[in-house]
């Protein structure tokens, strides 16, 4: 056990843990964090995916030991159920979910496109997005939702 | 609106003190069993045969609704799997209580509260559930307009409600909650419930946002793996190598000394470890393979002899459909052969549950399709009676059928038990989920048909070998872990789902006039690998080989291939489905670059429920053979629609889900093992490569039963797309997933 200080969220967090532990567990297990989802535990999927300083990784093979002085955001930092932020309330207005078990790991990578290029086109969704896998064949919904935010920002602009 | 016609009751009449046995076989001296539907294979009785819905199951008024002080609760047996089902029966029950959804809490599947509705499967929840909610609530509120009625002096036809509030002449209200307390909900319900025009719902047929999808994309606590129990460890199982495996050596003290654990279960063949930290138990697992020796274990074949192994393999014959003479003409018959490979469910989450065996009682908390016949089988396979056994549905990551939910949950049932008092959390492993979840079974199905002189369909022969697609939970046995104790469990016999619904042979009756049909299934008994059901089971490969034999047939007879579906389809409502996508999609236009193809299909699901017809455009390229899909329309019937957005959203699930079956999937094995046993042994499609656009025409029928929608396209879906193929390359590719290499050269 190490003591491992995390920024996750904006909050600096100090954990007693494995260093080779993978930030995935730190933040469900240690931080009571659900937004990042166990999927395949070998960066395949996406499922567990989060922003570090402002990169898309996956949380399941990024151990927690290289994380200090880095920030952390999971899709808790985008807003709540009941204040969801723009991308959150772009995925709840086109219903972009069938089970959800992927979509906070879409929102996060989303996010991260997002903050780099604010107003992608279709193709660019696609091609960022395709790390990530969803089983329910929601695709269609998630790229319309990110490009409601993407109209957002061109009109905002 | 009469829900009770969407579903024959004599199908189910022959279901008796849980022996499932065929009133109606075709075989006079067969003593071959069938199970009657997806859904209520196990455990649920018939005890209203006239009833609509699943009040034929669970005919009492208060097994559904609940009225107090505290508010309206509902129930049902049904289950949340990422189909947005939950917020639909919300939207039945609350539009014929005539109260707003938010008035109501609604409970799914728990053992100890809600009906027993077996299986959530087989597009079946709005189908059952929905429809009994439907006639339920609106005698619910029947009966309370009664009372109020009565303690008024005023004749209830006077009274009308808003809002959970009864309104009299001269100002009179009283709430549901006051109306209750003259009311004994415990009542059989009635064949008849007071009708509604369906142009007066509110709810029913609007698109209401989904309750599940704030939680869902706010990290919210929204599924079983979120559940964090007080003092809760961590579990993880440690699987054979491959069935039948026999376990030789395992150093269990070794792991025991490992940071953090807690126990080392063996028990058997059985082994798991328990640890605080989940982390802890990912290292004692690693540990525990590398430790554990075994030997033996069950012979897999070759992928490449899988067919003609399956054709080898002993089996059951079953006549499916033997009408009319056949006139025996070969000439002009079109003959083909269909091959499917292994599919996985391929859930994004793995498997995993709670399970805390506490004051005697287990309580199993598990994204199961079925909680009670699961509770049957852990009851069972750890020596409790039932109602100390307690199973509460917690969503998991869609499944798609049985997956390993089940087994799942069986694991930590089998870890609490050894762990009184303490709350034990399970999560499979993706390699874990991928080796021993059940598949979709391999197929092949061979249709030999032809046209008469005068362009009219005779004789449909068509024959196909399967391994069962219904491995429920019917006993201990069929809960793997189960298999793999000390004092092992061993799986019940095999038994398809009888026609209508259907199991390997389902949707292999086309809904086309035909003269004269013989359809035989061969159940393949002996499975090279367990398989149970997935997602429209057979009628995956059967509407492919259907419509992929109705287009081969048109072209041969020089007729339009859609053309030739509208002469042979007599129920106006699968004809407007067919001219819908025809209309939309411009039929026949195609275009004339190499390699772009335009594909139909139509099929009505199990002939019974929803209707599908769906048109494809692709490209396929000259060079590589990829395919890529521009465009898909289609045209769905799902009787009166609950939710609008809900079933688009189904149905285009439904297209991107079969079109990844059809153009990818297949589980790699070899004799050494199952390969597939994460995302790069088993490729689905990522975002560059689904559909650039689909569009979905719904057709809606107010008033008229509800259909179920779920499943629907995926069999027309595989079939638009294999009849594209053919259309863009002038060949007929036979063997799924649609590769060019998968064909012969």
């Amino acid at each position: 056990m190490t003591q491992v200080t995390l920024n996750v969220n904006g909050s600096a967090q100090a954990l007693e843990l494995e260093p080779d532990m993978p930030l995935l567990y730190a933040l469900r297990n240690h931080l009571g964090l659900n937004g990042a989802k166990y999927g395949c535990g070998l960066g395949q999927c996406g499922a567990c995916t989060v922003i570090v300083d402002d990169k898309p990784v996956f949380s399941c093979v990024t151990p927690c030991a290289g994380l200090e002085g880095k920030q952390v955001r999971t899709v808790e930092s985008l807003g709540s159920a009941e204040q969801p932020g723009p991308l959150q309330q772009a995925f709840i207005d086109k219903q972009a979910a069938q089970c959800g078990y992927c979509i906070a790991g879409m929102l996060m990578r989303a996010q991260a496109l997002l903050e780099h290029n604010p107003h992608p086109d279709e193709q660019t969704i696609r091609e960022h997005m395709s790390v990530n896998l969803c089983r329910c064949g929601t695709h269609l919904r998630i790229i319309e939702a990110i490009g409601l935010v993407a109209a957002q920002n061109r009109s905002a602009a | 609106m009469t829900q009770a016609s969407a579903h024959n009751p004599s199908r189910r009449a022959f279901l008796r003190g849980g022996a499932l046995l065929m009133a109606f076989t075709l075989m006079p001296a067969a003593r071959r069993a069938w199970a009657d539907t997806e859904v209520d294979t196990l455990g649920t009785v018939v005890l209203a045969p006239d009833l609509p819905g699943s009040l034929r199951t669970n005919p009492y008024l208060d097994a559904w609704i609940r009225i107090g002080h505290d508010g309206i609760t509902v129930y049902t047996g049904k289950v949340e799997l990422g189909t947005g089902v939950k917020t639909a029966l919300l939207q039945i029950a609350a539009e014929r209580l005539e109260v707003a959804p938010t008035a109501i809490t609604l409970l799914t599947a728990d053992t100890a509260l809600t009906p027993n509705e077996g299986y959530t499967a087989g597009s079946h929840s709005i189908f059952d559930s929905g429809t009994a909610l439907f006639n339920a609530a609106a005698q619910v509120r029947e009966l309370l307009m009664d009372s109020a009625g009565r303690s008024w002096g005023v004749a209830a036809a006077l009274l009308t409600t808003a809002e959970g509030v009864i309104h009299g002449p001269s100002g009179l209200r009283m709430t549901y909650a006051d109306a209750v307390r003259n009311v004994d909900l415990h009542l059989y319900a009635k064949s008849e419930s007071p009708s509604m025009p369906p142009a007066t719902f509110k709810l029913i047929g609007h698109s209401l946002q989904r309750l599940d999808i704030p939680a869902k994309v706010s990290g919210g606590p929204a599924f079983v793996q979120d559940i964090r129990l007080p003092g809760m460890l961590h579990a993880r199982v440690i699987r054979p190598p491959r069935p039948g495996s026999t376990l030789q050596a395992f150093d269990a003290g070794s792991i025991k000394a490992l940071p953090g654990v807690v126990e080392v279960m063996r028990d058997g063949n059985y082994l798991a470890v328990v640890a605080r930290d989940e982390w802890q138990a990912i290292k004692a697992m690693r540990s525990g393979y590398e430790s554990a020796r075994w030997s033996g274990g069950q012979v897999i074949p070759e992928a490449r002899d899988i067919h003609t192994l399956l054709e080898h393999l002993p089996s059951r014959r079953y006549p499916i459909s033997h009408e009319g003479t056949p006139q025996a003409v070969t000439d002009g018959a079109y003959q083909a052969r269909v091959t499917k490979q292994y599919l996985m469910h391929g859930s994004i989450g793995p498997s995993c549950a709670v399970a805390w065996f506490k004051d005697g009682t287990l309580t199993v908390w598990t994204h199961t399709q079925g909680v009670y016949p699961l509770r049957a089988g852990i009851a069972e396979m750890v020596r409790l009676p039932p109602e100390r056994v307690r199973c509460i549905h917690a969503e998991g990551s869609g499944c798609y059928g049985h997956n390993g939910a089940d087994d799942a949950a069986a694991d930590a049932a089998l870890i609490a038990m050894r762990m009184p008092g303490t709350p034990v959390r399970v999560q499979w492993m993706r390699e874990q989920e991928n080796l021993w979840e059940p598949y979709s079974s391999a197929m092949i199905s061979e249709v030999r048909a032809n046209l008469d002189a005068r362009g009219r369909l005779q004789d449909w022969n068509y024959e196909l070998w399967t391994t069962p697609h219904n491995e429920r939970i019917v006993n201990a046995g069929r809960l793997l872990p189960a298999r793999l104790l000390a004092r092992p469990f061993t799986s019940a016999p095999s038994i398809p789902i009888a026609q209508p619904e259907g199991d390997g042979d389902r949707n292999a009756v086309p809904l086309y006039t035909l003269a004269s049909t013989r359809i035989d299934m061969n159940f393949v008994t002996e499975m090279p690998f367990r398989t149970s059901a997935m997602r429209s089971l057979g009628a995956h490969i059967n509407i492919f080989a259907i419509e992929a034999c109705m287009d081969e047939l048109a072209n041969k007879a020089g007729i339009d291939p859609v053309a030739l579906r509208l002469n042979h389809l007599a129920d106006p409502r699968a004809r407007a489905v067919v001219e819908r996508v025809r209309d939309a999609i411009g039929w026949p236009h195609k275009r004339n670059e190499p390699g772009a193809g335009i594909g139909f299909a139509f099929a009505r699901y199990k002939n019974i429920m929803g209707y599908c017809a769906l048109a494809v455009r692709l490209q396929v390229h000259p060079q590589t053979g990829e395919i890529q899909i521009d465009q898909v329309v289609t045209a769905v019937d799902v009787g009166q629609i609950v939710n609008p957005d809900g079933l688009r959203n189904q149905v285009e699930g439904g297209i991107l889900q079969s079109a990844s079956w059809t153009l990818y999937e297949k589980v790699a094995y070899d004799a050494g093992g199952i390969r597939s046993y994460d995302w790069s042994g088993y490729p689905i499609p990522r975002f560059s490569q689904v559909p650039k656009k689909v569009d979905v025409h719904l057709l809606d029928q107010p008033g008229q039963p509800f259909l179920g929608a779920a499943e629907i396209v995926q069999g027309p879906m595989a079939a638009a797309i294999g009849n594209a193929v053919a259309n863009a390359t002038g060949r007929r590719w036979l063997n799924l997933p649609l590769t060019r290499s998968g064909q012969p050269a």
